[in-house]
């Protein structure tokens, strides 16, 4: 009983370390363990297989730092199986702090790609005006973005040339940690129609199931599980595969914490 | 130059998980010049992407009615300056006002065609579902079956134009188990997202320490 009252009664700082070794262990030691494929992550990596070469698929930067973890290895992902296809990147993102971030990986795997910048990909920057932008482009892209990040006129570049709006655009693909990716839904997909999947954190996915319930948009790829699935797809296992062991230990001990403590608590009442 | 980036990064994500053991001067030292860093940034950011490329470069690129159209978000933006001045905070008034209309137009018809109708018409499934096989049916017809028991008794859940009684009473406390369900599934990404964000930090530092 004495073990049970302790527990019940359990310095946070202990849990916090546990938590830590728990984590630090399994990257320390390079554990391994298979990852099953999901359909909603299958159904957003086919969505990109089943596109023609040459089409133009709008990436959407809407994190930053404090989600990196979890979406730098869908993006990175994401870029690899786009430029694998041979399809056009339009780069671009409504949060200001996120976009320099996600351009360390761009500038990563377009270099590992051999891609063209121009030709293969653009980089529009931020834009102010959120749903406004989200909107606008879908009359006419240069009403927002005339120049790219640098100021250079988005017309110079061999790929800007037939892009117009959505209609141009054969697939969105979100990249949020915020109700970013809902806002695209409700305000671009069922307006115009254009094709769209969302890769989130986990602490959003479940908001986007509705969604994909509805048809609304094609796939989910959510959270580092979601990341570890889709690197596993493209064939690419980074940072999200390598953490997955890490991360189901550390559930397991969540798991046998709350157990415990509510058996501790159970036991302490009874007492009362 | 790189490795002493590398090395400030490090130090700084122990400053900040020191908190975990008591708060302390290094943690606080970190979160105020995190605090410092990230509104120098947004400063510079904003006057380097929207300010200067929006307005001023516009205005000098731009001819006639468009170029002096510019004024209008010029002038609405000193007038949401006039914030800082208790006198004159009366005036931002104004410019709020016009982003609030703007925002609440556009809010009003994304979600009635974007979040309310292809929800209902995703929620209006036949109870029983053909399928293939009749395992297939069977799944496919307690899924509907769910969607609709679990849409239904939520929405019990919020009815309170009557007292909680007999069916009603039945109907929502169902409803409050879908709920929960809801919300532990919510909790549970929420945990998994944490740790995710734990196990990136401690990579990287683990890395920087040769652990890995």
């Amino acid at each position: 009983m004495k073990v049970l009252d302790w527990l019940a009664n359990i310095d946070r700082r202990l849990i916090f370390l546990a938590i830590g070794l728990a984590v630090a262990i399994p990257i320390i030691m390079k554990l391994r363990m298979p990852i099953r494929i999901s359909s909603e992550v299958r159904s957003a990596y086919e969505t990109i297989e089943n596109l023609p070469e040459g089409s133009v698929v709008l990436a959407s930067i809407d994190y930053d730092a404090t989600s990196a973890p979890e979406l730098t290895p869908m993006f990175r992902s994401f870029l690899r199986q786009c430029f694998r296809k041979k399809l056009k990147i339009i780069y671009t993102g409504h949060l200001a702090i996120g976009l320099p971030l996600a351009q360390f990986d761009l500038d990563m795997v377009t270099a590992e790609c051999g891609a063209v910048y121009g030709e293969d990909y653009i980089n529009l920057g931020y834009r102010p005006g959120y749903t406004a932008v989200m909107i606008g482009i879908g009359r006419e892209i240069r009403d927002f973005f005339a120049v790219d990040y640098k100021g250079v006129p988005v017309d110079s570049f061999p790929m800007m040339k037939d892009i117009h709006n959505y209609g141009d655009m054969a697939l969105i693909v979100d990249f949020a940690h915020g109700t970013a990716g809902e806002y695209w839904i409700q305000y671009v997909v069922s307006r115009f129609g254009v094709r769209m999947f969302s890769c989130v954190t986990g602490v959003m996915a479940p908001t986007l199931y509705p969604y994909l319930q509805a048809g609304q948009i094609t796939g989910i790829i959510g959270g580092l599980q979601g990341a570890a699935e889709y690197e596993m797809l493209v064939g690419n296992p980074e940072s999200a595969a390598f953490g997955m062991p890490a991360q189901s230990i550390a559930h397991l001990l969540i798991i046998a914490f709350i157990v415990f403590g509510n058996i501790g608590y159970f036991i302490s009442r009874r007492k009362k | 130059m790189n490795l002493l980036g590398t090395w400030i990064a490090a130090g700084l994500t122990i400053a900040i998980l020191s908190f975990l053991y008591r708060d302390n001067p290094l943690y606080k030292f970190a979160e105020h010049l995190f605090v410092g860093v990230s509104a120098g940034y947004w400063v510079i950011y904003i006057w380097a992407f929207d300010v200067k490329p929006m307005l001023i470069d516009e205005f000098v690129r731009q001819a006639g009615f468009e170029k002096w159209l510019l004024i209008v978000p010029a002038v609405f933006g000193v007038m949401m300056l006039m914030r800082w001045i208790p006198r004159t905070a009366w005036i931002s008034r104004w410019p709020i006002s016009f982003t609030v209309g703007i925002a609440a137009g556009l809010a009003l018809t994304a979600q009635v065609q974007g979040y309310i109708i292809p929800q209902i018409q995703a929620t209006l499934l036949p109870l029983v579902s053909v399928g293939n096989t009749t395992a297939e049916t069977i799944g496919r017809s307690f899924n509907n079956i769910l969607i609709f028991v679990g849409v239904v008794c939520a929405l019990l859940f919020f009815y309170f134009s009557r007292e909680h009684k007999g069916a009603l009473k039945v109907g929502s406390k169902i409803g409050v188990i879908f709920l929960m369900i809801g919300f532990g599934a919510s909790f549970g990404y929420t945990v998994m997202a944490r740790l995710s964000l734990l196990i990136g930090r401690l990579t990287f530092l683990l890395q920087v320490f040769g652990f890995r």
